[in-house]
């Protein structure tokens, strides 16, 4: 085809690889998630084996949900929104490629070492320096290829989304690189070069802006492009948007402390740490509202289109959660919830709800797109819909029961008697969470289901489309 | 001039950057060029098309 020769075209093949893969790992990460869950109401269905206590499995759980299905999807909706709106063909092929095969081998590795009890200890880092250095190497190239498309671009302007999305690289480069400096003593054990206070402080400076940049200023990206193009209909306030960017990532950096209320960590980091958490409400309702806003005048999609569904409503969930976050980061209300299911309810809060109710909506726009159909047109539409409602009540269900657990804990563990002895023993209060932990299981198990459907309708839609491209070229 | 000093200018510039911010997102002259940007996602769909056209044609 000469055209194709002569004017720009996109990849994508990578696209649809990490957007497949993504789908993957959500149905594996998930289930793992189900299973861990589970054990918590039946502990012997870790069947005594080692390899699937809670403990090794939980790193599991959220390395695969977080990187593998979270990751694969934005590296998905990434590539495919630097090429459209850069209307460029992404920089590099190969390395793009490299990227993908690279991502992949880190999550196998992960999920190999992580069973064994290879861990370097440091929530949501536990991978260890070996694998911390592919990781390394893969981000960077990811970084090469993403703005390396930005500056080969067609366009003079670039789209918002590729400003979340830019920041999300950059910042997760640096928080990966400082977080992980650590001093090997074996191929598979490394000693972190913090200690102490600095090292909680560290890995909470990384925490909290891996949630801030990778679950959060990536989505964003996703939100700017897929809202705006499922609803038809352009961005609310475009202006909002510029302010929104510059305000989130100037003020998520300094929230981090807000994990570490009542520790050795000094008093005046703790009190910057929470008012830096309250003041990030404002530019996270800023960009829900600018989402949300989106649809104003087109509402009535949201009848007939379940994908316009799972974006919007993920949006509700992002604002929920990003009200709550604050409010937790209170040192009082701290004090309640710390270390209650309160904080997992939170986590899974913005998970379910916002990265992958968002991811979903993102994928089922973008697959059709990138196998030759209309943006949207998956196999089913129907299943389309089952997945939104199954995702939206298992959400419900498992934050429900993680705020009663969460809040019950709390009220149990500092009630004491006249005489200032404890009311409750740590057991009574796991015993009175069981209720909770199993609505939790069956949240989960909605969830998972959805995924399920999400996985068949993936792969109905992609041999679909094979089917007609091997017929096209019979003719 | 102690290191505190600094650490209160960091505030002040930090104001003085959000403000600047707003005034440049919002001044009037901006209006129409960013409702252009805002719809720039809308124009490359040609481009979309005949790139999933020859990515069926590489395939095969």
């Amino acid at each position: 085809m000469s055209t194709a020769i002569e004017q720009p075209n996109y990849n994508y093949k990578v696209v649809k690889y990490f957007a497949i893969m993504a789908v993957v790992w959500g149905v594996v990460g998930m289930s793992i998630g189900v299973l861990i869950a589970s054990q918590l109401v039946w502990p012997e269905l870790n069947f005594d084996i080692q390899y699937l206590t809670f403990s090794r499995l939980r790193p599991l759980h959220t390395n695969a949900v977080i990187f593998a299905f979270g990751g694969c999807a934005l590296f998905a909706t990434s590539y495919y929104v630097v090429q459209r709106t850069c209307q460029t063909r992404i920089f590099s092929d190969s390395l793009a490629m490299f990227t993908f095969w690279g991502w992949q081998a880190i999550i196998v590795a992960a999920a190999i070492t992580l069973p064994m009890g290879l861990t370097s200890s440091k929530e949501y880092a536990e991978l260890e320096w070996p694998i911390d250095i592919l990781m390394e190497i893969v981000w960077i190239s990811y970084a090469i290829v993403f703005f390396g498309t930005i500056s080969k671009r067609n366009q003079p302007h670039i789209y918002v989304a590729n400003w979340f999305f830019g920041a999300f690289i950059l910042t997760i480069a640096v928080l990966h690189t400082f977080n992980s400096l650590a001093i090997p003593v074996s191929m598979w054990k490394s000693y972190s070069i913090y200690a102490g206070t600095i090292d909680a402080m560290v890995q909470w400076w990384y925490g909290h802006n891996a949630v801030g940049f990778f679950l959060t200023a990536g989505f964003l990206g996703m939100m700017y492009y897929f809202i705006p193009k499922q609803a038809e209909r352009p961005v609310y306030s475009y202006r909002l948007s510029i302010v929104h960017f510059w305000a989130l990532i100037s003020i998520y950096v300094w929230a981090g402390a807000h994990h570490l209320h009542y520790s050795a960590l000094p008093d005046w980091a703790q009190s910057a740490g929470m008012v830096m958490s309250l003041i990030l409400l404002a530019p996270s309702w800023g960009g829900m509202i600018n989402g949300m806003m989106t649809l104003s005048g087109a509402w009535h999609k949201l009848r007939t289109d379940p994908i316009l569904r799972f974006l919007v409503v993920s949006l509700s969930f992002y604002g929920m959660s990003t009200f709550e976050g604050p409010m937790m980061a209170i040192k009082t209300v701290n004090a309640l919830s710390h270390n209650t299911d309160w904080t997992i309810g939170h986590v899974h809060s913005g998970a379910l709800g916002w990265v992958a109710m968002i991811s979903f909506g993102a994928i089922y726009n973008l697959l059709p797109v990138v196998l030759g159909k209309k943006q949207g047109e998956m196999y089913s539409i129907k299943l389309i819909n089952i997945h939104f409602w199954l995702a939206t009540l298992g959400t419900v269900l498992y934050i429900c029961a993680m705020w009663v657990n969460g809040i019950m804990q709390g009220l149990m563990w500092r009630a004491v008697n006249a005489d200032g002895t404890l009311t409750y023993s740590f057991v009574e209060s796991l015993e009175a969470s069981y209720p909770g932990y199993f609505v939790r299981v069956v949240g989960g198990a909605f969830f998972l289901a959805g995924m399920l459907l999400m996985a068949y309708n993936t792969y109905k839609t992609v041999r679909g489309a094979h089917a007609e491209q091997a017929k096209l070229a019979q003719a | 001039m102690d290191i505190n000093d600094v650490r209160g200018l960091g505030t002040v510039f930090a104001l003085i950057a959000f403000i600047g911010i707003i005034a440049w997102a919002y001044s009037s002259s901006r209006k129409t060029r960013f409702d252009d940007d805002a719809t720039m996602i809308f124009k490359d769909d040609d481009i979309a098309q005949r790139s999933a056209l020859a990515e069926t044609t590489k395939n095969d």
